[in-house]
Parts: structure tokens; sequence; C-alpha cells
């Protein structure tokens, strides 16, 4: 297993104000698998990932990462292995920062050496070339913004990639591209995704597995060919299947709030 | 009036705006007419399409400069109206409902006061008449205790309750033509289903006519009449909205292409290569 995830339990807040954000979660993903985590807001699904990424250290169960157990703090090695893309690549780059400068720093942190050979490879990897080194953020497109988003996480050649709603900030064509770059990404380098999104269509494309949450709570894990045939075994999911398929008077009028 | 008049007649909207190399326009050349119906206006960002909407009611930021040959309203030049007029159209005859309540609510107000002001600016009713056809209006958008919701400042209500506030408040002065400008994009998805069946309620039961603004194609096909899609700031091609998958624009065909679907398998999806020749027609 690459990420194995135990009773997992975030809260918010103190004494009455205390919100229950994730709910006892337990989900495992293979290595070299793309799982997605699925839910409407506030359903704790960008929580599961901000805990894993080490982002959030209010938590309590059990998570591994590549077969190590994980504190609330982490090593600096983890993020070699474990790296994050987050949704709004307009917020995500430092803006008086140029490209290379962007991702010359996660090599200066860990030591790595090499960083001129390294820059020019990730950029080229992502589609980008070497024209684009020199840039700064506010003189690229968004989806260009997130392609230097995807360099700065796989410029450690990390083995996972956590992806919080990657695509949700762009055009439906832009989305198009970036899609396609994670999943050639994924085949050449052997990562292990774990896409964040609201999107159902976006994980029918990217993921083999996903899982569904409420509320803090995981309602089912299913394949994305059960997903495809709309076998979904709880009312929630397919409460959530219907509603992504566009806009119906009567379907509408069906839906209920799950607790 | 004739009731078979259009709404609104729109031919050549320009909207420009000065740049250091010179003016540069986001809206060129827009035509339509919209009668008693949903018309969506699909696009990408960068496309006029929230433009368009805006320069109907002349809310386009100076240095803007919006023309047309013709902007009418039920036979009313907009373009030649006084800003007093304008005062009076806006709200009252042609309202709009931006896309996130967090901006466009008052978060100092309660959200019952918000809306029974916006009826009592255009009608001469007293405050209690104002708050009693406030609470109605709040029941109309399904808000479930109107009176409970009433007393709350907009930060204490969620995402999908502050949308509903926010249409209660534009359709309480009982406007014809309603625009919609990304009004569920911050929404989820099943609230965004209850939010447009409440839309489609009051279009039909009211006769109003309604410019639904949006990036989401399969949105607008299921939720729209008819549909208008732009790019670069101009109407490449425009359908019924049950006919946008026979769509013959290239542009539109590539988008709907880089979709993707729950019920295909996964794979590389077609991307879009932008011909110059669009920005022609």
């Amino acid at each position: 297993m690459m990420i194995d995830i135990r009773d997992l339990r975030v809260r918010f807040g103190q004494g009455v104000d205390t919100v229950t954000a994730v709910d006892g979660v337990t989900l495992s993903v293979r290595e070299g698998e793309s799982f997605g985590l699925v839910g409407e807001s506030g359903s704790g699904k960008s929580t599961v990932l901000r805990a894993v990424s080490g982002l959030n250290d209010e938590w309590t169960g059990r998570i591994a990462v590549a077969g190590t157990e994980q504190g609330p703090v982490r090593q600096k090695g983890f993020y070699k292995l474990c790296q994050m893309v987050f949704q709004d690549p307009y917020g995500s780059l430092h803006p008086r920062h140029t490209v290379d400068r962007i991702l010359a720093e996660p090599i200066a942190i860990h030591g790595l050496g090499d960083a001129d050979a390294r820059i020019d490879r990730v950029l080229r990897d992502v589609g980008l070339g070497p024209s684009f080194r020199f840039r700064y953020p506010h003189q690229l497109s968004g989806g260009q913004r997130q392609r230097v988003a995807i360099a700065r996480a796989l410029v450690l050649e990390p083995r996972v990639l956590l992806l919080d709603e990657p695509t949700s900030a762009l055009d439906v064509s832009v989305q198009a591209e970036i899609l396609n770059l994670l999943r050639r990404l994924r085949m050449e380098h052997g990562l292990t995704l774990v896409l964040v999104t609201h999107n159902l269509a976006v994980v029918a494309n990217l993921c083999d597995r996903l899982a569904v949450m409420n509320r803090g709570r995981l309602v089912e894990e299913m394949s994305v060919e059960d997903l495809r045939r709309g076998a979904a075994r709880e009312p929630y999911t397919l409460q959530l299947l219907r509603a992504s398929q566009g806009y119906d008077r009567a379907t509408a009028e069906s839906f209920r709030d799950y607790a | 009036m004739a009731d078979n008049s259009p709404l609104l007649d729109v031919s050549n909207l320009r909207v420009a705006f000065p740049t250091r190399t010179g003016m540069a326009e986001a809206v060129r050349g827009v035509s339509f007419t919209l009668g008693r119906e949903k018309l969506g206006i699909v696009g990408e960002s960068g496309s006029g399409k929230s433009m368009t909407g805006r320069s109907i009611l002349r809310l386009v930021p100076p240095p803007g400069r919006v023309s047309a040959d013709r902007l009418a309203f039920r036979g009313e030049d907009l373009l030649a109206a006084s800003a007093r007029r304008m005062r009076d159209i806006r709200g009252r005859r042609i309202a709009i409902v931006m896309q996130d309540p967090k901006y466009s609510l008052n978060p100092v107000m309660t959200v019952g006061h918000q809306i029974a002001e916006a009826y009592r600016v255009h009608s001469k009713a007293g405050a209690a008449e104002a708050k009693r056809r406030a609470l109605e209006m709040l029941a109309a958008v399904r808000i479930r205790d109107p009176e409970r919701v009433y007393d709350r400042y907009p930060h204490e209500v969620s995402g999908g309750m502050g949308q509903r506030i926010m249409i209660a408040m534009m359709l309480i002065p009982d406007p014809d033509l309603l625009i919609a400008d990304e009004p569920t994009s911050a929404l989820d998805v099943t609230v965004q289903m209850q939010v447009l069946a409440i839309l489609d309620d009051l279009c039909s039961q009211r006769g109003m006519g309604m410019i639904f603004v949006s990036h989401d194609l399969n949105l607008v096909a299921s939720f729209c009449d008819r549909i208008l899609i732009m790019y670069a700031g101009r109407v490449v091609e425009s359908c019924r909205a049950s006919e946008l998958h026979a769509a013959q624009h290239p542009y539109t065909r590539g988008l709907l292409a880089s979709l993707p679907r729950i019920d295909e398998p996964p794979g590389d999806l077609p991307v879009l290569s932008r011909d110059p020749a669009w920005l022609e027609g």
C-alpha cells in the first residue's frame, strides 16, 4: 500500500463550537493507483488530503505513506516522496518569483544539486519548454500556471502526487489538457495519484477507483467501472450521479439531505 | 404593447476598454433578440459573455465603453436612457444575479432587511408590507423557516441559501427580465439543481425572460431553451438547447469534445486547437 489511512478524525474548534470535519475515515491507495476522493463542499475530502500531506497536524488515527507511519509533523524526506498541487494556480505561485526561482526552491531545500538540468527537464515534461523559464506568473495563462504548479511538485521526483481540485479553476478546454498531462505523467513516472474533486466526470477520466464522502464520513468506495455503469450502492452516491447529469426539473425535486 | 414583440433587442453590441495599445474590444458586434424564454450565453473566460450581460444594464465599469446599433428593452432605447431612468429599470424591470452571494450581499445588514429594502426602493409600500412580501419571497425560493432566516446576517447562512436570498431579492420587484451570471457555479451540484428548479418555476409562472450566462455547456443545454456560443467577443453559433449536440461550429464541437464524461472510458481527451479564423466569425 502506498497510502494507508485508518480511522482518521479531524476536529476544528473547541468546546461547543467543535466541528468534526473528518469522522473516522479508513481507506488505502495502492502503489501506482489513481484514486479519486469525491464529495460536496464540507464533506471533508480536502481535509483528508491536507492531513495526508502534513498541512493539517490536528488529527487522530493512523496515516502511513510508503509503509512509513507518519506523525503530525513531517520529516523533510516526506516531501521528497509526496507532493501536492492546489486548486487555484493564481494563488499558489509566488507572484514576484520567476518560474525558474519557483522551481529552484524545492531543489535547494532538498539539496539535490544540478538545478539547471532538473528545471529544464521538468519544464519540458509538463509541456512548457525552456522559453517559459524566466517568466513571471502574471505573464502566464491559467493553464500554463497550473503546469508550473505541477512542475514544482514533480521537480523533486516524488512517488505520490496529491491533487486538490486541480482543474476546477480552469476552462474546459484547458482542463482537458491538464487531465491529459496528468495521465501521461502518471504513466511515465509510475506516480500514485490522489485526486480530490467534486466532478465525477473528471474522476471517471483519470482514476481507477474512488471513494465518496459526505459530512466527514466515507459513504462508499467503488471502481470507476462501477461509476460508469451507475452501479452505486448508496442512495447518496446515486443522488450525486443524477445531479451530475444536467438539469432535470423532476430530478431536482427528488433531492434530499443525507446526514 | 404587443406581447409578441421581443423583450430585448440587441444589435451590434460592442464593449471596448482603452489600453496602452489602443481600444481592446471585449464584445465585438453581438446581436440577438430575447422573448419570454431562457436564453443561455456560453463561453470560456474572456469570451465576453459576462460583459454582454452587464452592458444590458449599463453596468460596464468606466473607462469601458458600450455602443450598439440597437439596445432596446420593450422598445425603449437603453443606451439613450438617463441615469435616473436606468436606476428605475435596474431591479424593477431588469434584475441581475451574480455568481457569489458572499460578495453581493451587504455583510452588516440582515438578509430580511436587504430583501425588504429591494422591494421598498421600487414600490411605495410601508415597512410592514415590505416585510410581509420579503417573507413570502423567502418562502417562494423554498427557504424552510423564513421568519428565522429573515433576521440572519449573510455570514450565518450557507452558500446555497445565500444564493436563494440573492434570487429572492432580485425577484421581489417582479422584473420582466432576469440576467443570471453564473448564478449556481459556486454551489454544490445538488443545491445547484434545486436553485435552477426555483428559477425555472419563477420563469414559467411569471412569464419572465432570462439570460443565463455560464461556462457549463451541459448545464445550459439541459436548462435553457436557446443557446448563444461566444468566442473572443462574438457569437460564433446559436442553436436550440436541445440541439447543442448537433452543433456545427468547430469551436462548439471542440468544447463539447473536450468535456470528460462519466460514461466514457478513461483516455486522452481531444484538445481544442484554436483556429485564428474563429476570431472573425
